[in-house]
């Protein structure tokens, strides 16, 4: 319970601790301590803009899904009516070439039965000359005759 | 019935003497333990064998005991903390670190919220008042007995007196104090300068403005404020040692009830326990109030008080 050199050695040895705690201890820890909440604020501010970043990347995408779809339903669009065009065109050619030929036999049609009827006019005066001849078994003015069988065959 | 009182005083006196090394006085008379009495031709420096010895040698003595655990506890502090300071890393906090992390952001907030100057030393030296008393204080919870009877095993003498408790020595705690009380005049002088200290000293609470009734006011000033000055580092240090000076008797005054008896010294093993959970409290409160008078007195230091 005496009061002597105690005391002094007690304030020297207090002044050291101090000098070392405040050396060696606090400024160290506290940097650490100051560092790590520096980087958990830096962490949950990434976190924070990370989150952004993926919501408006999703609005991106739909939006780029939405226009994908429109210009496919565009371009669907425009092909169902070019091949609509195509087939009119190609029913019109068709329909063309069908008449052109049809108009081409029936001119060869034509052509022909002028043909038999020529042979046939040609044939029925011979024949009708023979029948005559025979009926009639008379010699007559062939070339009188022919003129008239001629005009009668230009009648048929 | 007698010796039994005799042996219970020399208990308690014997558990509350230092081993104190120090200086007698020349034609000082030492009783040997053969009860032969010589007397010193010179003074002498030595081990005090008695209380009346360690009186004699007033102030040319040193308490061993005191200060050898104060120091070793001090440097167990500084060891413990340094090597983690040094071995820190940002990442998660694991084990050792993050209890040192948590003690130190403690004392950080407390001083923060309390001291708003500009002063580096202060934060440090709330940690190392806070830890290192802590830690004094701790040694309070250790059975009274066990440390002085080893330290008697080891040295072979049974009479060794040996104190592990620094804080219940007032040297201790009042060398703290004066310690602080020197800082805070220091930084007082330096934030106000010399005549700033002078005139909080003579100038407070008393304040006319008018030189003539000043002149009789200054006096009462500096009686006032000269003992509320001197009040606190003497407060500080009393408070620390008183409390664990008490608990400290109360814990020597239980271990007298383990040398009488079975059912006695069951009953005061259940008192030691419980007065050691409440003293967990105290010693923790204890260093708390050191730190946060300390950091209080710092701040008041460093007021330069523009509102006069």
């Amino acid at each position: 319970m005496n009061i002597n050199l105690t005391l002094i050695g007690q304030s020297i040895t207090f002044l050291i601790f101090i000098a070392f705690c405040w050396k060696y201890v606090w400024p160290a820890l506290i940097k650490v301590m100051k560092d790590r909440e520096d980087k958990i604020a830096a962490g949950l501010e990434a976190a924070d803009r990370a989150d952004k970043d993926l919501e408006l990347a999703q609005k991106e995408a739909a939006k780029k899904l939405h226009e994908a779809k429109e210009q496919a339903a565009s371009i669907l669009d425009q092909a169902n009516k070019r091949a609509n065009q195509i087939v009119d065109e190609a029913k019109q050619q068709a329909t063309a070439e069908a008449g052109r030929i049809k108009t081409a036999a029936e001119a060869e049609v034509e052509q022909m039965v002028n043909r038999a009827k020529e042979e046939l006019r040609g044939k029925v005066a011979a024949l009708a000359i023979a029948g005559a001849e025979k009926v009639l078994q008379a010699n007559i003015n062939e070339a009188a005759n022919t003129e008239l069988v001629n005009k009668l065959a230009a009648e048929l | 019935m007698a010796s039994e009182a005799q042996d219970s005083t020399g208990y308690i006196q014997h558990h509350l003497q230092n081993l104190t090394y120090g200086k007698l006085p020349a034609g000082f008379e030492r009783h040997d333990e053969h009860g032969q009495v010589h007397v010193l031709e010179h003074s002498e420096w030595t081990f005090a064998h008695s209380s009346e010895e360690a009186t004699a040698m007033g102030f040319n003595a040193i308490h061993v005991d005191t200060l050898g655990w104060s120091i070793v506890l001090g440097a167990l502090f500084i060891f413990i903390f340094s090597r983690v300071a040094a071995k820190a890393t940002i990442g998660k906090p694991t084990g050792l670190q993050s209890f040192v992390e948590l003690v130190v952001s403690f004392v950080n907030n407390t001083v923060e919220d309390i001291f708003h100057y500009k002063n580096r030393m202060i934060a440090p030296m709330a940690l190392t008042i806070f830890s290192w008393v802590f830690m004094m204080n701790l040694m309070d919870l250790i059975p009274v007995d066990w440390l002085p009877v080893a330290a008697a095993k080891v040295t072979g003498n049974e009479h060794l007196f040996f104190k592990v408790v620094p804080t219940t020595d007032p040297n201790a705690t009042l060398g703290m104090a004066l310690t602080v009380f020197a800082l805070m005049i220091f930084f007082s002088i330096k934030e106000k300068g010399l005549m700033g200290f002078i005139k909080e000293l003579t100038l407070h609470p008393f304040h006319s403005g008018k030189i003539y009734i000043d002149i009789f006011l200054i006096p009462i000033n500096l009686i006032l404020e000269t003992v509320s000055l001197i009040a606190k580092p003497i407060s500080l240090g009393l408070r620390l040692f008183g409390n664990l000076y008490a608990g400290e008797m109360i814990f020597i005054l239980i271990a007298l009830m383990f040398g009488a008896g079975l059912v006695l010294g069951i009953f005061g093993g259940v008192l030691q326990w419980a007065w050691a959970v409440f003293h967990i409290l105290v010693i923790t409160l204890q260093a708390f109030v050191f730190m946060v008078l300390t950091t209080v007195y710092m701040a008041m230091a460093h007021d330069t008080g523009e509102n006069h």
